[in-house]
């Protein structure tokens, strides 16, 4: 009997009607268009946990707004989201409409979309509609989903910068990466550590490999703000954030003095830029702001 | 994912989509040629997985709603944390009828019987305003004036919503 040969699937270009690539491309175009009215996306990164990332997203987001920009902040940390609250906003109730989710004004105008906004309680952790049993399976794809849902399906309108908050991992930036090909511009936030200098540089490489063309590093709690005379000190030497930009070649756009207020501020929902503009803390987002949007 | 007719050397085209409403999906694929129909039947995990993609075998019967997979697949929602429906004037998501959010006014509404909201509140809140959105918005399509339990299980499998 002679052994029959069914054509493979690149072999057969009729589709089946149901449009599955289709439907893939149309989540990209849409994502697309909406990209297209925001002039700069900022994705702000680590691949270390507790570096403030959303803390360093929310007071770049304010001194951006204060600078007169028309600023978004995007929660992409779907399970620990922070940048909300940090900016001010929670419990708020969101119109739809036919383009979008309308997102909501926070500090200094910022227009915000969050996780937080739709949890049920502050302390309902995300789940998914799942079946029991292996929902770690699709687990980021339903996340990545939703970030995707997040910048494409929220009505940011025209926008001159999108701050893109990322929860830890450099499996996150990766996925982001993917959605968003080309960002405007990527922050690396690193502390003055010797761990989060390890993990950071896979970062590094993660952005190099991608090409994204614009990215620098953050030091966050590099040195100590004195609350009397304003005076910094360092608080580690030598500084691992200072070594890292000379071994990379990656910039270093700016140095967050550690403050006991930036944390009381960020708590209570109004970032250090506007809650002490003349701060030190505060001037150096100010830098960031200015560097971000050179 | 494709079907072919092995017979006839055809790609089956789309013919049908069933979902009985347990998480699992039925969509059958037919031969143009010689007219041989298979279902492809996908557990709750495989019918999780495709929706997770955001996509619908079959393809989309409706346009793409504002976050509808954050929506559809969040499982501890803020009851209200969407506004569907006040925005455009149409009543509370859960009120007897619902104007659609964004398109252009179409005359008259869709009444929704006892037995239909009754089954509604059955529907996760985070999602009912948008499953009621959608069903109303297919039913005006469909001639339909009122919405019951059984037009509601057509809608379903029309609009390949599972779990709505």
């Amino acid at each position: 009997m002679a052994e029959r040969r069914i054509r493979t699937y690149s072999e057969v270009n009729h589709d089946t009607g149901s449009g599955i690539l289709e439907q893939v491309e149309a989540q990209g175009a849409r994502l697309a268009r909406r990209l297209a009215a925001i002039d700069r996306l900022v994705v702000v990164a680590s691949g270390k946990g507790g570096v403030g990332k959303s803390l360093v997203a929310a007071n770049l987001a304010a001194a951006l707004a204060r600078r007169g920009l028309q600023v978004g902040a995007a929660d992409a940390d779907l399970n620990g989201p922070s940048l909300g609250r940090m900016l001010g906003v929670a419990g708020a109730k969101l119109e739809v409409r036919e383009d979008g989710v309308v997102p909501v004004r926070g500090a200094e105008g910022v227009r915000v979309m969050s996780m937080d906004l739709l949890l049920a309680s502050d302390d309902a952790p995300l789940r998914w509609r799942e079946p029991e049993g292996a929902g770690f399976a699709w687990q980021s794809v339903l996340e990545t989903g939703a970030v995707r849902e997040f910048l494409s399906d929220t009505d940011w309108g025209e926008l001159d910068a999108l701050i893109v908050d990322l929860p830890p991992g450099t499996d996150k930036l990766q996925r982001l990466l993917q959605l968003v090909p080309d960002p405007g511009v990527v922050l690396l936030v690193t502390t003055p550590t010797e761990v989060a200098r390890f993990v950071v540089g896979k970062s590094i490489a993660l952005v190099r490999e991608a090409r994204v063309r614009r990215f620098g590093l953050v030091a966050n709690m590099a040195g100590h703000a004195c609350e009397h005379c304003g005076a910094q000190t360092s608080l580690f030497d030598p500084e691992p954030a200072v070594r890292m930009a000379e071994e990379t070649g990656v910039p270093l756009w700016a140095r967050i003095p550690f403050h006991p207020a930036i944390g009381a501020h960020t708590d209570a929902g109004r970032p250090i830029v506007a809650a002490e503009p003349d701060s030190e803390a505060a001037r150096a987002f100010e830098e960031l702001a200015a560097k971000v949007m050179a | 994912m494709k079907f072919l007719c092995v017979d006839c050397d055809r790609v089956m085209d789309f013919a049908e989509r069933q979902l009985p409403g347990d998480g699992t999906m039925a969509a059958v694929f037919r031969c143009d040629r010689c007219e041989r129909e298979v279902a492809m039947l996908t557990n709750p995990m495989e019918t999780r997985l495709v929706s997770g993609l955001g996509v619908k075998v079959g393809g989309r019967t409706v346009p793409d709603q504002p976050m509808e997979l954050v929506r559809s697949t969040v499982a501890d929602g803020r009851e209200d944390a969407f506004a569907d429906g006040e925005a455009a004037g149409g009543e509370a998501a859960d009120g007897p009828t619902v104007a659609p959010v964004g398109p252009p006014p179409r005359p008259g509404s869709v009444a929704w019987s006892p037995q239909a909201r009754e089954r509604l509140q059955s529907v996760p809140s985070f999602v009912r305003g948008m499953v009621k959105r959608i069903y109303t918005e297919w039913a005006w399509e469909q001639g339909i004036v009122e919405m019951t339990p059984e037009t509601m299980d057509r809608a379903r499998a029309e609009l390949g919503m599972e779990g709505m």
